[in-house]
């Protein structure tokens, strides 16, 4: 199911999941379990911060088969045009119709800052890429044989960036080049991302707000001293160190993710919760936030 | 010796939409022996922009435009006309082109494509760098090269990486696109950034044959 058909109907939420470091894919596929039916569907990252792992298509295609849908993430790093046009068509031969393309962190924020950089396409040329392939044509003006794919073209913007303006312009460009949805950088400025959301508005497409929940005071601080487009402010950081056991056993960073959902419903289209691992907390944080 | 091309006149026309008038400048050192810069091709990019209605308000060479003083000399000493004009187009390679734009306030134009480092190694005195892509982008990003200054190279605006203006790759190091994104807010170009999808065409950075064939390139050879 494509999440472009749900977002007339109800507010959309997705979750995501990170393929594991080996092929052994059981456990990972068992986290996805717990998000079944409690989502709309479910983003596999690839390669997620430069460091290799197990496929984003291959976990795509296994949630597929236990009746998950996945929103297949694809980032520029890693192969020219060639293979990622050979990779999306793959895709929609397995039935996956949620695709979400990033142009990815550098290969130097990685485990593996020897590899080449590829970056052959970009986030905008890639999601211009998708839209010539379902237009039935490759990059190169190539006719596909047979039917053309079809997909929900998903692309990403920062919200809470300083400043923000260059984030629009290409988000405008994002749009004009095909994209349909946006999920976000994690937002932890409500203000700020209303703000976004005043100029986001007028590109008529809908905007899932980035959860991100947060486990620990270090993370907090971490994420302020090296996350591009991402501040905690002080408010919430004292709330994680308010009662140390709580925050712990994660049910202050349940509590902060749901009333972050809350506050910034009312401006978007849906939320886009990053578990990071704590992939058992999201179905608490869906019902705290009154969206079960 | 740093090989550059002139890019097809269409092209030039292009860059050129919706200006009235442009001074041109063409660079002495290697693009005049490529025939991209000097007098000779100031001259005749001069006459074609003129039966193309453009006005050239003014038109200089400079020996080397990869070296910034010697730019600097040359605008002050034609200020005036330099002022009159919504911009200035030069014949050069990447970095002169970057080298130029670095000091003045005014939109510059690329003429040439530049793609290829041969028979000698290029020496400028100058930060700015060229990756001889071939399909120069200048134009787009207000005299900053997204090739070299973005470090994944990206053509169609900034990843989500940029911190405090850095990089994320490094904290030290200047996010590339912030830099472009601010001169071109800087000359009220904006627009240029919300152009069509930029795609990189690996192919052009192959230098035919002919323009393989320098003086350096035949002398190695034998
Ligand atoms: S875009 Fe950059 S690398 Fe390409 S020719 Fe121009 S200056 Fe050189
Ligand atoms: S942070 Fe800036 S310079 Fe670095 S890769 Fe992203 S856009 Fe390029």
């Amino acid at each position: 199911m494509r999440l472009t058909e749900l977002f007339s109907k109800k507010f959309v939420v997705t979750s995501e999941i990170g393929p594991p470091k080996g092929w052994q894919i059981e456990k990972c596929l068992q986290e996805a379990e717990h998000l079944k039916g409690k989502v709309d569907a479910i983003n596999v990252t690839d390669n997620q911060s430069s460091v290799m792992r197990f496929g984003s298509l291959a976990t795509c295609h296994f949630l597929k088969d236990r009746g998950i849908e996945p929103v297949y993430q694809v980032v520029c790093r890693d192969r020219n045009r060639i293979a990622l046009q050979s990779d999306i068509l793959s895709a929609a031969a397995f039935g996956i119709e949620n695709l979400l393309l990033l142009t990815g962190d550098h290969t130097k924020l990685g485990d593996h800052p020897q590899a080449k950089p590829v970056f052959d396409l970009d986030s905008v040329s890639l999601i211009y890429a998708v839209k010539k392939l379902e237009e039935g044509q490759d990059l190169a003006g190539n006719k596909l044989e047979s039917e053309p794919p079809k997909f929900s073209i998903g692309a990403v913007v920062s919200p809470c960036s300083d400043p923000v303006e260059p984030q629009l312009i290409k988000m405008e460009k994002k749009v004009k080049a095909g994209a349909q949805f946006f999920q976000t950088q994690a937002v932890y400025e409500t203000d700020k991302f209303v703000k976004f959301m005043e100029k986001a508005k007028q590109f008529g497409v809908p905007v899932m707000a980035g959860i991100v929940v947060l486990k620990s005071v270090g993370m907090a601080r971490y994420m302020n001293e090296n996350v591009a487009g991402v501040y905690v402010p002080d408010n919430l950081i004292e709330e994680l160190k308010k009662d140390k056991e709580k925050t712990k056993s994660g049910q202050t960073g349940i509590e902060i993710a749901a009333k972050l959902i809350k506050e910034l419903k009312p401006y978007c289209q849906g939320v886009h919760i990053m578990p990071l691992g704590w992939d058992d907390k999201v179905p608490k944080i869906i019902e705290l936030a009154g969206l079960s | 010796m740093i090989v550059s091309q002139q890019k097809p006149i269409d092209e030039i026309l292009k860059m050129l939409e919706g200006e009235k008038s442009v001074f041109v400048v063409g660079c002495n050192g290697c693009a005049e022996v490529c025939e991209t810069g000097g007098e000779k091709a100031c001259v005749e990019l001069k006459q074609k922009l003129e039966a193309s209605g453009i006005k050239v308000a003014g038109c200089t060479v400079v020996d080397f435009m990869c070296n910034k003083l010697l730019d600097s000399l040359k605008i002050l000493r034609h200020k005036k006309k330099i002022d009159s004009a919504d911009s200035i187009l030069a014949l050069t390679c990447g970095i002169g082109v970057q080298a130029i734009a670095s000091v003045i306030d005014k939109y510059v134009h690329p003429a040439n494509n530049t793609i290829y480092l041969g028979g000698f190694q290029g020496l400028w005195p100058s930060i700015e760098k060229c990756a001889e892509c071939g399909d120069c982008v200048l134009d787009l990003t207000g005299g900053i090269c997204p090739v070299i200054n973005c470090s994944k190279s990206l053509l169609n605006g900034p990843c989500g990486g940029t911190k405090n203006s850095k990089c994320e790759i490094d904290k030290e190091l200047d996010c590339g696109w912030e830099k472009i994104y601010n001169r071109l807010k800087k000359l009220n170009r904006l627009e240029n950034f919300q152009k069509l999808v930029k795609l990189r065409d690996y192919s052009k950075m192959f230098p035919s044959a002919e323009l393989r064939n320098t003086g350096f390139y035949d002398i190695e050879k034998e």
